[in-house]
């Protein structure tokens, strides 16, 4: 079981460099599509016995991450006519050294922590790191609107993995995590209408500089 | 039952206000909804009702303690929504009115949330709530505004999140059952996993932090509030950040209850002077008034939070403050609002006379300067001597001459700005912007009315007012 788990979780780590590595924004929502579908199939891999919250959850984050919104992404991505060369402020090669230097010491840094046995074999938390990570790199680094959107959503996925380990205790706080989503579909939302009212051309952040002292 | 009402009534109302048909008369929705919990909110501080320790949502001390400001600041600001909105008629106001009484809603639900994840589930529906407020105008400056909004304070909800999890983690890895209500978390105490319970401290600090607007994540704040509605700014700044403040507390109270409190108080000392220095440094440089209220806002927000390092009586000061801040700041940003709508412009290079252009705005925001830069005898006086009081028994004697500092920093700052644009003689172009803005009692009593709440709060302030604020810290700190 955790063989399978963690060949999961290391493929979504693998995305996590994918995204971090590409130039071409469409790659970078496939990137992100397919580490939603990995992550809503994790958890009827955990091994309890699935009872109907879990597959909610399993259910709904499939849907919403793997489907929804990387379809409404290259929805915005149409209706705003948007490059789709990816313009880093962190260069492709610096990120992907970030991402990789991240997830070694994500790895490195979790026998540290004091986890439950039945957690302690598993990639759960360093993969969890690793992702958090690749999102705030992806956020700060990439400077077009809908890469910073995928920045956010990888930036759940790492919450999303971390919050698995509490999936059986606690799934009210997993659940929750299923509004992040929602954030995700405001900032979408705002792509578009912006874009239906030609407030600005490019939607490049950088020009997002009239307000500052 | 009643507490429920608080968060249903709002809720109904917002309902109501989509379907409301008619755009002239759906602003009235505003003040009745706010009258009617003010209502509550008062029967419920006068007769409060028993809180069952193990409830989910309740109007225990700590909600006791904060929640009647808010709602006496929405209904005031409410009042004033009806006049602005009635001069704003060109646009629809639904999804406003909407948004604005899902955000008092969702707001009283917060205040009230004695769990850990119902806690950061209100308050990310309070954060999406605001982003139509945001972007009411429709300007791409607006749009700038409420894109960094929503990104860093995304961020700062998704961290909060992430901490909340640690949390829950700390309680299964010392046995917890999974129960997440505050008083389980509290009574687990020193069986919570000490490494997990300092992550999340951090990353809970940092999340909801960026709620509250402390440095370094305060950079939402001066776009969001230099380019809202003032009435907008004046929810934020007194309804929203409480939430996230109480949220701390909370938190601070399970910390604590681990056996970390000297550490979590000795961060919240850090940050909250970190914040009050920064935005005094930013205070002397900002050339627009509205950015300055943002700023102010920083600045008593780490107050807040120092306070809040302080031991119970820290506490119960801060939570003292949090009325002062929240009905003095209302009335600063409603006549910066109007002030902003006469001339046309936010920026101190093109604003100037404006005791001549709207004398009555220009009087009360110089009234609400000295009020909010802690002249007495108007509550935040009060609220910060308490605060430096507790500061000096808790020994920091550092810190006070730090907070003493910032706080005359920051005095220096606002009235380089506020003078500056309420003296001198008119710019030509601001007599000649077409429609003068008339300075009808709908949009100068509500601030004024704020800060009469400002000087009662100074002056006559019940004695069981501060009862309650005691109470509310004796929650947060049981007795061994």
């Amino acid at each position: 079981m955790n063989a399978n788990l963690n060949l999961l979780i290391g493929l979504a780590m693998g995305l996590n460099l994918l995204a971090l590595g590409t130039s071409r924004l469409p790659a970078l929502i496939r990137a992100m599509s397919a580490q939603g579908v990995i992550l809503g199939v994790i958890p009827v891999l955990l091994g309890h016995d699935l009872d109907w919250r879990v597959a909610l959850i399993a259910l709904a984050t499939l849907a919403g991450k793997g489907v929804v919104i990387p379809s409404l992404l290259r929805r915005a991505m149409r209706t705003a006519q948007i490059d789709r060369e990816l313009d880093p402020l962190i260069g492709f090669v610096p990120s992907l050294l970030l991402g990789a230097g991240g997830a070694i010491a994500a790895l490195a840094l979790v026998p540290l922590l004091p986890l439950l046995p039945e957690h302690a074999n598993t990639l759960l938390v360093p993969g969890a790191l690793a992702t958090v990570l690749t999102g705030f790199i992806l956020l700060i680094g990439r400077t077009k609107a809908i890469s910073q959107v995928c920045g956010y959503l990888i930036l759940e996925n790492g919450i999303y993995l971390f919050g698995l380990l509490l999936i059986k205790a606690m799934p009210l706080l997993v659940e929750a995590g299923v509004l992040l989503d929602l954030t995700v579909g405001v900032f979408i939302i705002g792509i578009i209408v912006d874009r239906i009212q030609r407030a600005f051309d490019s939607l490049d952040t950088r020009k997002l500089t009239a307000l500052r002292e | 039952m009643k507490s429920l009402l608080l968060v249903i009534v709002p809720l109904l109302a917002a309902a109501l206000a989509a379907a409301w048909p008619s755009n002239r008369s759906r602003p009235l929705l505003l003040p009745a909804t706010g009258l009617i919990h003010t209502f509550l909110c008062a029967w419920l501080f006068f007769c409060p009702p028993p809180v069952t320790p193990g409830a989910w949502l309740a109007f225990d001390p700590l909600a006791r303690a904060v929640l009647p400001a808010v709602s006496l600041l929405f209904l005031v600001c409410a009042w004033y929504g009806v006049s602005y909105l009635k001069i704003r008629s060109e646009r629809s106001n639904r999804i406003f009115i909407m948004a604005l009484l899902a955000v008092l809603g969702l707001l009283s639900a917060g205040h009230q949330s004695r769990h850990l994840g119902l806690l950061w589930i209100f308050t990310e529906a309070v954060t999406l709530a605001a982003v139509p407020l945001l972007h009411f105008n429709g300007t791409p400056r607006a749009f700038e505004a409420t894109w960094k909004y929503l990104l860093v304070g995304g961020t700062g909800i998704a961290l909060s999140l992430l901490g909340s999890l640690c949390l829950g983690y700390a309680s299964l890895h010392g046995g917890g059952e999974g129960d997440l209500t505050f008083v389980a978390l509290m009574s687990q105490g020193a069986g919570l996993s000490r490494p997990w319970v300092l992550i999340a401290w951090v990353l809970l600090l940092v999340g909801y932090g960026t709620k509250m607007g402390l440095t370094p994540m305060h950079t939402w704040k001066p776009e969001a509030y230099g380019e809202a509605a003032g009435i907008v700014g004046a929810i934020l700044a007194g309804g929203v950040t409480s939430v996230a403040f109480t949220a701390i507390l909370r938190i601070r109270s399970v910390v604590g209850a681990a056996g970390e409190g000297a550490i979590a108080d000795h961060t919240l000392l850090v940050i909250g002077l970190f914040s009050m220095l920064v935005a005094a440094l930013f205070l002397l440089g900002t050339r627009d008034f509205k950015r300055m209220l943002a700023y102010s806002s920083v600045e008593h927000m780490g107050i807040l939070t120092l306070g809040a390092a302080l031991g119970p009586a820290g506490v119960a000061a801060s939570l003292f403050h949090v009325w002062s801040n929240s009905l003095t700041k209302g009335a600063l940003f409603l006549s910066a609002g109007n002030i902003r709508r006469a001339a046309g412009s936010a920026s101190m290079d093109e604003v100037r006379g404006m005791n001549i252009l709207t004398p009555r705005s220009a009087a009360l925001f110089v009234t609400g300067l000295f009020a909010v830069t802690a002249c007495p005898p108007f509550g935040p006086f009060f609220s910060e001597l308490k605060i430096l009081r507790a500061s000096l028994e808790a020994g920091h004697m550092a810190a006070t001459a730090m907070f003493l500092t910032c706080l005359l920093l920051a005095f220096f700052g606002l009235t380089r700005v506020v003078f500056g644009i309420v003296d001198g003689r008119p710019a030509n172009h601001a007599k000649a912007t077409g429609k003068r803005f008339v300075e009808s009692a709908g949009v100068i009593l509500p601030p004024l009315v704020l800060l009469g709440l400002s000087l009662w709060l100074g002056l006559f302030q019940p004695a069981l007012l501060h009862d309650v604020w005691a109470a509310a810290a004796a929650q947060l700190y049981p007795s061994p």
